[in-house]
């Protein structure tokens, strides 16, 4: 047999129905708009700081998305909205974080990186790389120590997989049994360096062995095999079996943040990409032979669109902060 | 409707650029994420992607056309169906970035964090009836205590359970409580650590124990990044309700890794939190308090001290309020002012300076963030002249803080200038004389009283 596992593919995994194949198009597509329109206000200087875009990573987030209950927790870097959007948070809330607005859901004290929603079990947007492993582990802690079934999803990049934390986060988990899905958003670059030369494991799905950690390499362009995947994960999880690894195979087809010219990749390959494994598109190829109608996908992207403008015009006309939130949310008044 | 297309900010701080490039040129359709032109910073050459679909009506700005502003219309778009005329027509509906310029007006500044409000009479208050006991059981108490009454309350840390505290500060806690919310780690402050924010960010209350604070090293971005800035990061959602304890500060003969004050490093930081028991009282109500606290609290306790013995209230409710210090002797030619094992110090000073005829106040600070410079002050301000004692190194210490406060708000009422005693600001040497040189004595502040009183 062939040690190395291969990506699972959309044949392993059970169909979607057209409705549930409708909610996963217009997600992604919300995802996708949402960040081209953060894109576009970063470059009207409407958004500042750093500003990292999802886009070509739809898949992941909305593929597990759609294997979420109520009281699933979630967290990730600092390439966040996409996770915030599918957690449920409004794109007027984080659009308007975006701007540093009194409407955003840090009431624009936190930004593109620190967002968060006690309401939607949405523990950020976190600057550290690799911190929110560990405080993803603490979310998985808290489940168990509370006695339920819920499971907490822990994101992060390629990058931060060979950090320290990571790994004495997973000793953790195992040890203790944790409802934890370790979800490695591996889009071949941690900023600028490539995965060849920042990993010397050439499997990331692997990583986990030596603590037991059940594991899965998935296509993480395809929604299909997203899908299928979070589903064996989140019922091992709930079963109180302990955490799982999934290795997502992605990219991103923008720079690393706003401020990155992205020379370390040829243009070719970012085109490829797009052309050849575009989780939409792959998504809407199969949607159409399936016989969903065209005008389907005409009337998703008019309502993202509109739902885009709204919280676009939202996050420009809300106010900035009031001056006294300065000094507010130092300290909890006890 | 055709729609202006603007010259982008590619960087935080990019003001103009260069437009070397059009990729599309008039005509050409466009959807969203396709590339229309390249634009060169200072810096780098960056792509410009369409946001929306459409065609490009015309182009305003010309290939290799430098110093272009951010915000400068460079081309039309056109809608799908839209004739090339419309592309004459578009103005700018109004200037976008109006909106994110704002007058700057200052709110006022609180300064420097003082102690809230808490009726002094809470922190004075007759406990009543006192029994001897070590800050060790002093500790021990005040978390059992803690753990009966809140069932979200846990313990975690190295050799807490099974093994009954590394320095037997937990001793007993895991028959009365299980192994549910007494909990053993792995060597890995850095991952428990993050483990138990994330757990308190959802509404548990974990006591983190470090075995010694030395290791917190390992495991202080999780202090200070995630478990004290989230509050505030979160527009006030999510607190983190955790206590991180253990012994800081020179033990005996181990050396310089682990000899160490953290009471400036934590106390630097907003959101954190940080008291220093002394007394076996002050050990048991400062824990309770940071146990019940709803903010993130570093306890800095002492190794020296854990065996020691102090009356303390036996009152079931007994508990002290974060943020006030304590006159543990009152006087009136100097102020001493210590925390956590040189309060001991300044008193055996005091008792010396008393054989003197000099008459010393010494306040023990019990709380390091938020400092109760009311009770600084005042006493300053009767006695004219304040040494700070603290173990830790001079170079923005504590004792630098406190003579701050006093030249800030007592400057007038100082007869001489404020002095600090500290540790030598060096590593901590091994050797049992070099050692005994490194730390203050009560002669040390003696004779930093005596220089005052003698200038």
């Amino acid at each position: 047999m062939d040690e190395t596992p291969s990506a699972s593919g959309r044949s392993n995994g059970p169909a979607l129905s057209p409705e549930t194949m409708k909610r996963a198009y217009r997600d992604m597509l919300l995802v996708r708009r949402f960040e081209e329109k953060a894109g576009q206000l970063y470059g009207m200087g409407l958004i500042g700081g750093f500003c990292h875009l999802y886009i070509g990573q739809e898949a992941v987030v909305v593929g597990i998305g759609l294997n979420m209950k109520q009281g699933d927790k979630s967290i990730t870097s600092y390439r966040d909205h996409g996770q915030m959007l599918v957690a449920g948070m409004t794109p007027r809330g984080v659009m308007a974080e975006l701007t540093g607005r009194a409407g955003g859901y840090s009431r624009g004290k936190g930004g593109s990186m620190h967002m968060f929603s006690r309401e939607k079990e949405f523990y950020g947007g976190h600057g550290i790389v690799g911190a929110q492993v560990a405080l993803g582990t603490g979310l998985a802690f808290a489940n168990k120590y509370r006695g339920t079934d819920e499971v907490s999803i822990v994101y992060f990049g390629e990058g931060a997989s060979a950090q320290g934390q990571v790994y004495e986060s997973f000793n953790l988990a195992a040890l203790h049994k944790l409802p934890c899905i370790y979800v490695i958003e591996n889009n071949r670059y941690g900023m600028g360096t490539s995965i060849e030369r920042a990993s010397a494991s050439k499997d990331l799905s692997r990583n986990g062995e030596p603590w037991g950690i059940a594991s899965r390499k998935v296509d993480g362009m395809d929604i299909f095999a997203v899908h299928e995947a979070a589903q064996e994960a989140m019922e091992y999880c709930r079963a109180g079996k302990g955490p799982f690894l999934l290795e997502m195979e992605t990219y991103r087809y923008r720079g690393h943040s706003m401020s990155d010219p992205a020379k370390y990749r040829q243009r070719a390959e970012v085109e490829e990409m797009r052309r050849t494994r575009d989780p939409i598109e792959t998504l809407k190829a199969e949607m159409l032979r399936c016989g969903i109608e065209e005008s389907v996908f005409k009337d998703i992207e008019t309502d993202v669109k509109a739902i885009v403008a709204d919280a676009t015009e939202f996050a420009q006309t809300s106010p900035e902060p009031e001056l006294s939130e300065l000094w507010t949310d130092i300290l909890v008044e006890a | 409707m055709a729609s202006l297309i603007l010259m982008p900010a590619l960087s935080p701080t990019m003001t103009e650029g260069t437009l070397a490039r059009w990729v599309k040129k008039a005509g050409d359709a466009v959807s969203a994420g396709d590339v229309i032109a390249e634009i060169e910073t200072d810096k780098a050459t960056m792509e410009v992607e369409a946001v929306d679909e459409g065609v490009i009506g015309k182009t305003l700005v010309d290939e290799g056309a430098q110093n272009i502003a951010v915000n400068t219309p460079i081309a039309v778009l056109l809608a799908e169906g839209e004739d090339a005329s419309a592309a004459d027509n578009v103005t700018r509906s109004a200037d976008p970035a109006a909106g994110a310029s704002v007058a700057i007006e200052t709110p006022a500044d609180p300064g420097i964090v003082e102690a809230p409000e808490v009726a002094q009479a809470e922190n004075d208050r007759d406990w009543g009836e006192t029994s001897e006991i070590t800050v060790r059981q002093a500790l021990r108490d005040a978390m059992a205590a803690e753990l009966r009454r809140d069932e979200d309350v846990f313990l975690i840390g190295e050799e807490v359970a099974q093994y009954q505290g590394a320095y037997k500060v937990s001793q007993g806690l895991l028959d009365e409580f299980g192994e549910k919310r007494v909990i053993d780690t792995p060597i890995t402050e850095h991952g428990f650590t993050g483990m138990a924010v994330g757990a308190a960010l959802t509404g548990l209350k974990p006591i983190v124990e470090f075995m010694t604070m030395n290791f917190s090293l390992q495991a202080v971005d999780h202090i200070i990044n995630s478990a004290a800035k989230t509050l505030y990061m979160s527009g006030g959602q999510m607190g983190c309700p955790i206590v991180f304890r253990g012994p800081n500060g020179a033990a005996a003969r181990v050396g310089a890794q682990h000899s160490q004050c953290f009471a400036s490093w934590f106390a630097h930081i907003p959101g954190l939190k940080v008291v220093a028991p002394w007394s076996a009282a002050d050990a048991k109500g400062l824990l309770r308090a940071a146990i019940r606290d709803p903010n993130p609290v570093i306890v800095l306790e002492n190794e020296i001290l854990y065996g020691q013995k102090f009356p303390c209230p036996v009152d079931e409710d007994f508990i002290l309020p974060i943020g006030r210090a304590k006159i543990e002797r009152e006087g009136t030619d100097v102020t001493l002012v210590a925390f956590s094992i040189m309060v001991g110090v300044a008193l055996e000073a005091a008792a010396i300076l008393a054989e003197e005829g000099i008459s010393a106040e010494v306040i023990n600070l019990r709380s390091i963030r938020p400092l109760d410079t009311e009770t600084i002050v005042r006493s300053v301000k009767k006695t004219n002249r304040i040494v700070s004692v603290e173990e830790g190194w001079p170079v923005a210490g504590i004792g630098a803080e406190i003579c701050t406060v006093a030249v800030e708000q007592a400057f007038d009422w100082l007869d001489a200038p404020p002095a600090r005693v500290c540790g030598l600001d060096l590593p901590m040497p091994y050797a049992a004389n070099l050692e005994k040189l490194a730390l203050p004595k009560p002669e040390w502040v003696v004779d930093a009283v005596r220089k005052q009183l003698r200038d």
